[in-house]
This record gives C-alpha cells, sequence and structure tokens, in this order.
C-alpha cells in the first residue's frame, strides 16, 4: 500500500508547470476572438454575427454548441454509473476529471443555449411556463436540474481543498473558524447524501441525452429520411454512452500529456475495453433503423447527406469499432486514443448531421454554412473551456497522481481525509 | 466522493431515495393539469381561399399590415406586379405574401397564391414551444404569446409549414412573427382584415365545416376549375385555413405533407418516456438498489478479505489499522 493514486492540485509541490504555455496563449486569442463576435450578437442582434435565417433557424451554435456539447460531456454520468453505482473502485482516478469535464461540458451547453436563444434574458421562463408535450423543454429542465447536480457533486472537491486551510488574512481572520465550521458541515452534509445526486445525476442524463434525439423528430419531413426516424431517442442515447469512456480517455491522455505526468494506462486500457459492444450496440440499431425503414436507397444518391452519413458510419462507428475489437490495439494506449478519437469524430458528426446537414427546410434555396462569427463563438467556447479545465486541476484536487506513503508529510492533511 | 459504508448511512440512504420518489410523484401531478385539453371546437372558424379567384392585388398585404400596425406605405404602391419576379415568404415585415404562378390552362391568367399560418388543428408550433409561448385556441386559431417566448426558434423548425419567422436584426425583444388570425379583430366582431378589404371575395370566412362544405360544392359544381384536393383538409389532420386550386398544390408552393398531424410520434415518445413520471421514478429506484447491492457485496468481499488476512497474519492490529 506504499503507492496510491491521490487526487491533487496540479500545482505547487505536486507539477512545476505554469499556466501559460504558448498554447494556452493561442487558446486565449481564440477566446478573445470569440469574445468580440459575442459582443455583436448581444448589441446588434442574432442576425448580425450569424448566418442563421427563417428558413435555417438553428445553426452550430444548437448542432454543436449545444447538442454535441451535450453527448460529449456524457462521461461524466457514464463514469459516475460505473464508479458510483456499480461500485468499481479502481475506476476511482478517473472519477473526478470526468465529472469535472461533464461540469464545465454543462456550463458552457448553458451559455450556448443563453447566447442561440433571441431573448436570453428570458432563458429561466422555462421554469414557470412549462410545456410537457415539447421535447425542448424536457431537455431544458433536465439539463437545468442536471448541471445543478454536477456542481453539488463538485462541492466535495472544493470542501476538500479548504478544509482544514481556511486562512484568510487581517481581520477576516476572525471568520476562519466559522468558514471551517460551515465547510465541515457542508462536507458531512455531502458526503452522506451524495448518492442521492449520484443516482439522480444519471437518471437525468438517460432522460435529456435520449430526448435531444426527440428533438427533431417533430421537423417531420423537413429533415432528411436517412436521420428521421421514431428511434432517435434510442440512437442518441446509446451514442452518448458510446462516447463517455472514449472522451474519458481522450481527456485524461491530453491532461497527463500536457502536465507531463504518467497517464492512467492501466484503468485507460479496462476503460476502452467496454468501448466496443456499446458500439456494437449502436451500430446494430443505426444500421437496424436503415434496414427496416428501407432508407438505405438514398444512399445510392450521391449528395451531401449520404456522404455524410457514410462517413459518420465507417470513420465514427465501423472504424473504432474494429479497432476496440482488436486485441493488438487495445495493449496500446496511443491506439486505444486513437480509436477514442474516431468515436468522438462519429458522434461530433452526428450531432451535427441530425441538426443540420439533415435539415432541408421547403422553399430553402442555398444549404446553410455557418458564419465567421459563429464558428469563432463555438472555437471561442471551446477554447475557454480548456482553459478554465486547465486552471480548476492546478487549483483542485482533481486528477490523482501516485504519491509515495512513506513520505506523505507534505501532503495537506485533507488528502488523508480522502483516502 | 466518498460515501459512508456503516449501517446507518445505509438506513439514510434507502429513506432519501423513497423521498425524493414520493416529491417526484407529487409534481407529476401538476404536470397532468399543465397538459393542454384537445381544443377542436365543432365550431372553430377557419378561411377558405381560393387561388382560382384571387387577382393578386395584394390588398390583404396591406390591410395586415395596416392592422398589426406594421410599415403598410401606400395601397396603391401594392398594385406593382413585379414583385412577383420574386418568390417570397412571410416575414417580420409582413405576416402574409401573395405570390404568382404560371397558369398551363390558361397563360394569361397567371394563379396567386396568399400564404400565411394554416393555424393547423394540432399544430407542430404549439406542441413544440418550449414554454407553451403558442397555444391553440378553441376558434381555431394558433397565438404567439410575447410574454412567455424566449427566441429559442424551435417552433421555426418544427412548424411544416415553414411560418413563424424571426426578428435576426433586434438585440432586445425580438418577436417570433406569424399570422395571429386577427385576434384583436375578430374579438371586436370583425372579419380578418385581409378578408374583408378582399375585392373578389377569394377569401371566405366562416366555421371550418362551412368553408369544406363550400369547398367540396365548388370542386363538384365546377370541376374542370378545380382540381379534386381541398388543401388542408386533411394536410397534418386538417388546418384551419384550407385552399381551392386548379393546379397541383405541390407546383404552387405548397409542401407535400401526410396526413398524420405533426406532433404525434414526438408527442408519443415524449408521454412514453414520462408516462406521469413512473419510469424515470422506476429507473430511480432500479439505479438505488444496483448501488446499494454493488456496495453491499463489496463491504461484504471486504469483510472476507479481512477475516482470512486476520487468520492468516502474525499480527492482525496493525493490518486493521492501516485499512
Ligand atoms: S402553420 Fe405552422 S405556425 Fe401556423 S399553426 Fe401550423 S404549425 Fe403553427
Ligand atoms: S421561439 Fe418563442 S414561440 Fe417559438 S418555440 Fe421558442 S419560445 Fe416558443
Ligand atoms: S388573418 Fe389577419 S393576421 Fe392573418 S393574414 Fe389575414 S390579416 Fe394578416
Amino acid at each position: 500500500m506504499n503507492h496510491v493514486f491521490t487526487p491533487v492540485p496540479l500545482s505547487g509541490i505536486y507539477s512545476k508547470k505554469r499556466y501559460l504555455t504558448p498554447g494556452v496563449i493561442v487558446l486565449i486569442l481564440i477566446a478573445l476572438n470569440g469574445m468580440v463576435f459575442l459582443a455583436g450578437r448581444f448589441f446588434l442582434g442574432i442576425g448580425s454575427v450569424t448566418n442563421l435565417t427563417n428558413l435555417y433557424p438553428w445553426g452550430i451554435w444548437i448542432g454543436i454548441d449545444v447538442a454535441t456539447g451535450v453527448a460529449l460531456a456524457a462521461g461524466g454520468f457514464t463514469t459516475a454509473a460505473l464508479g458510483h453505482i456499480m461500485h468499481r473502485e479502481h475506476y476511482q482516478v478517473i472519477i473526478r476529471p470526468a465529472l469535472l469535464t461533464a461540469m464545465l461540458g454543462y456550463t458552457f451547453v448553458a451559455l450556448g443555449v443563453v447566447v442561440d436563444i433571441g431573448r436570453w434574458y428570458y432563458v429561466w421562463h422555462s421554469i414557470i411556463y412549462w410545456n410537457p408535450n415539447s421535447a425542448l423543454f424536457e431537455v431544458g429542465t433536465c439539463v437545468m436540474i442536471y448541471m445543478t447536480v454536477l456542481y453539488i457533486e463538485f462541492l466535495p472537491i472544493v470542501t476538500e481543498r479548504f478544509l482544514g486551510r481556511v486562512k484568510l488574512p487581517g481581520i477576516l481572520h476572525n471568520l476562519n473558524r466559522a468558514i471551517e465550521f460551515i465547510l465541515r458541515i457542508l462536507d458531512n452534509t455531502l458526503s452522506k447524501t451524495m448518492f442521492v445526486f449520484i443516482i439522480a445525476g444519471v437518471v437525468l442524463s438517460t432522460l435529456h441525452q435520449s430526448s435531444l434525439g426527440t428533438l427533431m423528430i417533430i421537423a417531420g419531413e423537413k429533415m432528411h429520411p436517412l436521420w428521421q426516424t421514431p428511434v432517435l431517442p434510442l440512437l442518441f442515447f446509446l451514442s452518448a454512452v458510446s462516447v463517455g469512456f472514449p472522451m474519458v480517455i481522450f481527456e485524461s491522455y491530453l491532461a497527463s500529456r500536457s502536465f507531463g505526468l504518467h497517464p492512467e494506462t492501466k484503468v485507460l486500457l479496462k476503460l476502452g475495453n467496454m468501448v466496443a459492444p456499446i458500439l456494437l450496440l449502436y451500430l446494430a440499431f443505426k444500421i437496424g433503423d436503415l434496414v427496416i425503414r428501407e432508407t438505405f436507397v438514398y444512399l445510392a444518391i450521391f449528395n451531401v447527406q449520404s456522404v455524410m452519413f457514410i462517413i459518420e458510419v465507417i470513420l465514427g462507428t465501423v472504424v473504432p469499432l474494429i479497432m476496440f475489437l482488436n486485441k493488438k490495439v487495445m495493449k496500446s494506449l496511443n491506439l486505444v486514443f486513437m480509436a477514442s478519437c474516431f468515436v468522438i469524430f462519429g458522434v461530433v458528426i452526428n450531432r451535427i448531421n441530425n441538426f443540420i446537414i439533415a435539415y432541408h427546410p421547403p422553399y430553402a434555396t442555398e444549404a446553410y454554412y455557418p458564419s465567421f462569427g459563429e464558428i469563432s463563438v463555438t472555437l471561442g467556447f471551446a477554447a475557454m473551456l480548456i482553459l478554465m479545465y486547465r486552471a480548476i486541476v492546478m487549483i483542485f484536487p482533481v486528477i490523482s497522481l501516485n504519491i509515495n506513503h512513506s513520505n506523505n508529510h507534505h501532503l495537506p492533511h485533507s488528502q488523508e481525509v480522502s483516502k | 466522493m466518498e460515501t459512508n459504508s456503516n449501517s446507518h448511512s445505509r438506513r439514510h440512504f434507502i429513506k432519501n431515495v423513497a423521498a425524493l420518489g414520493a416529491g417526484v410523484v407529487a409534481t407529476s401531478a401538476n404536470q397532468a393539469v399543465a397538459a393542454p385539453a384537445n381544443i377542436l371546437s365543432e365550431d372553430r372558424k377557419g378561411v377558405l381561399v381560393d387561388t382560382t379567384v384571387c387577382i393578386g392585388c395584394r390588398n390583404c398585404e396591406w390591410a395586415c399590415k395596416k392592422s398589426h400596425d406594421k410599415e403598410s406605405g401606400n395601397i396603391e404602391e401594392y398594385s406593382d406586379r413585379s414583385v412577383f419576379k420574386q418568390f417570397r415568404r412571410p416575414s417580420a415585415a409582413t405576416y402574409t405574401v401573395v405570390n404568382e404562378f404560371s397558369n398551363p390552362k390558361n397563360p394569361a391568367l397567371p394563379i396567386n397564391v396568399k400564404v400565411q399560418c394554416m393555424h393547423c388543428d394540432r399544430p407542430a408550433c404549439v406542441s413544440a414551444c418550449i414554454v407553451g409561448a403558442l397555444s391553440k385556441y378553441e376558434d381555431g386559431s394558433t397565438i404567439w404569446d410575447p410574454v412567455k417566448c424566449i427566441g429559442c426558434r424551435y417552433c421555426m423548425v418544427a412548424c411544416s409549414f415553414q411560418i413563424p419567422t424571426f426578428d435576426y436584426n433586434k438585440a432586445i425583444e425580438p418577436n417570433i412573427n406569424k399570422c395571429d388570425f386577427c385576434n384583436e379583430r375578430r374579438k371586436a366582431g370583425k372579419l380578418p382584415a385581409c378578408v374583408d378589404i378582399c375585392p373578389v371575395e377569394a377569401l371566405v370566412f366562416g366555421t371550418r365545416s362551412e368553408i369544406i362544405k363550400i369547398a367540396r360544392e365548388k370542386i363538384q359544381r365546377n370541376p374542370e376549375r378545380y382540381i379534386n384536393h381541398i388543401y388542408g383538409e386533411n394536410e397534418v389532420s386538417g388546418t384551419s385555413w384550407v385552399y381551392l386550386a386548379g393546379r397541383n398544390f405541390y407546383e404552387l408552393g405548397f409542401p407535400k405533407l401526410g396526413f398524420k398531424h405533426a406532433p404525434g410520434v414526438s408527442e408519443a415518445i415524449q408521454h412514453g418516456i414520462f408516462a406521469y413520471f413512473v419510469p424515470p421514478v422506476m429507473f430511480y429506484s432500479l439505479l438505488g438498489t444496483m448501488m446499494w447491492i454493488y456496495k453491499r457485496r463489496e463491504e461484504f468481499n471486504k469483510e472476507a478479505e479481512l477475516a482470512e488476512e486476520l487468520e492468516l497474519q502474525s499480527e492482525p492490529e496493525s493490518e486493521v489499522e492501516e485499512l
């Protein structure tokens, strides 16, 4: 029991890395560029920065920022189900990073919604005005509650960081004991009730991941038959589950790279082992749907839709499935990382296809292409997300390090508590 | 977040799961009340648009703008037929437009088609709207409520006829724009502005059953003039506004739609998944039980391991302490 993986803030004694690197500076510039266009959107209206029209009311802000964002944040609930509900303890090391990704992911999904809706200052209206018939109402409500749940799930990490280390300067130091006391109560209550939120998180995710698929069903004939199917909710749910672990592998791999740590090879490979069955199930439903509804005839027509569908299925599902089933691939973290990238690519393309490529409204004479402003905002949000992730893992104990317990005297004592 | 593993926390656990379940079931009662009733009153109103009568004077466009306080200009300007060179759609500036199509039967008499919200019997926009800002009323109208709308534009994605439009260039209070069936005027006992002004009675206002009857009679009396299709009688399970034409509707800019109402599949899925919150609550309980069992098993295994170690090792105390 000498080597234990313990979550620590990646700064100070645990990491020599600085926040600012050339890559980070590039990200900051991308984020700033996005802000410029955001300002345009808020002062001059949505039309001033987007290519949206009365025919194409939804573009990449919904298709990528919201729909894809939700799917890619699925690592949060899939790892919570695995680690907490099925109680597989060796996965503990990846739960916190996955939780953080989900929390930030959903935060930016919410921001994406605020940016996209015309009357953003009424975003809270769905809390008081209900329309239970609306798939969007359900998605909105679930996302709102789930985001709160994610913040609650993250709270113990915050209390862990500050418990026993509250040192306010100057006269404020009188408050130290009180704050300490509050933190301790919070920590206690949270640890006793956390399972309520964990289960709720999984239920809420299952609901809205699938309802996101219901969204486009009401568009009926406006949606290309390759994608328009009553099983869309199931396909959305399965693809979200299938991208959960690959996303965890993806971020964990990149985070350890960027902080110069050893990747959690064993755990990640184990996670990778679970991807193939889910992917296979998803592919079976996808192909089954194609066959049952006889929509494969549309694949014979050469157009954007058929090409995108084939890219989505072959590159995004079949290729990674073959990789994940291959024994050699499953022994190399680099190859598993690559396979994960394919899955992620597939889900991103799938969401773009469903929300943008498949949508062909009557009276449209030309297709929708995102404007420079829309792309800037989307990239800007992605950049901000990465910047916040980096800052948070440097401040809070999220990522686990292999710490030799024989000389744990310089560990802040909260780490011992967490063991 | 480590969960406590003593029996106290287990009891706590079950209590909490139960409490949450009860809470959710209680809210589902509200849900049932909030679901809109199926309002398809027998004497709901409608308009019959006879495209074979319409002369393309566009007076209706002017009257519609005028009655909705929009920039309407001078009515004389509307006789300018050059606008027909472009295929137009309703927009923030106007709730209705008239387009022109060629007439293969008689090239000298082009076909003019007025477009506005169809006021569907089972509107996709109403089903879709996240906050219920669009409502269907007993008199047949579908009306947008500026107080509730959040501007998400899902109604535009949903509408089978591509009718609602959005103020893309307004940063504050952008509206969803769509024909409101002249709600205000009708409340005051007047005809819809467009129907009122039409000089050739191409627009006939009445109860929906009446206008369908008129339409059918017209087709019977004049089978060469009309094709045998009342557009809107069955499309998306029926609309309040219905059309007659002498040429295939799909060549006159009407979308080809099925007879099932648009929200059908999506509402069935929504209500299937939710069904008074029973499935989510059951799922919650299932996960809760699973979590408990897995945890229990873990503890059991640990205890067994510990017991084994105790038997095997000579200094059991120190080992226990470290764990
Ligand atoms: S035509 Fe469109 S906007 Fe009008 S009631 Fe039907 S679905 Fe709603
Ligand atoms: S834009 Fe307004 S009216 Fe349309 S669906 Fe959204 S909230 Fe409802
Ligand atoms: S019914 Fe009223 S709002 Fe609708 S098109 Fe006619 S004039 Fe315009």
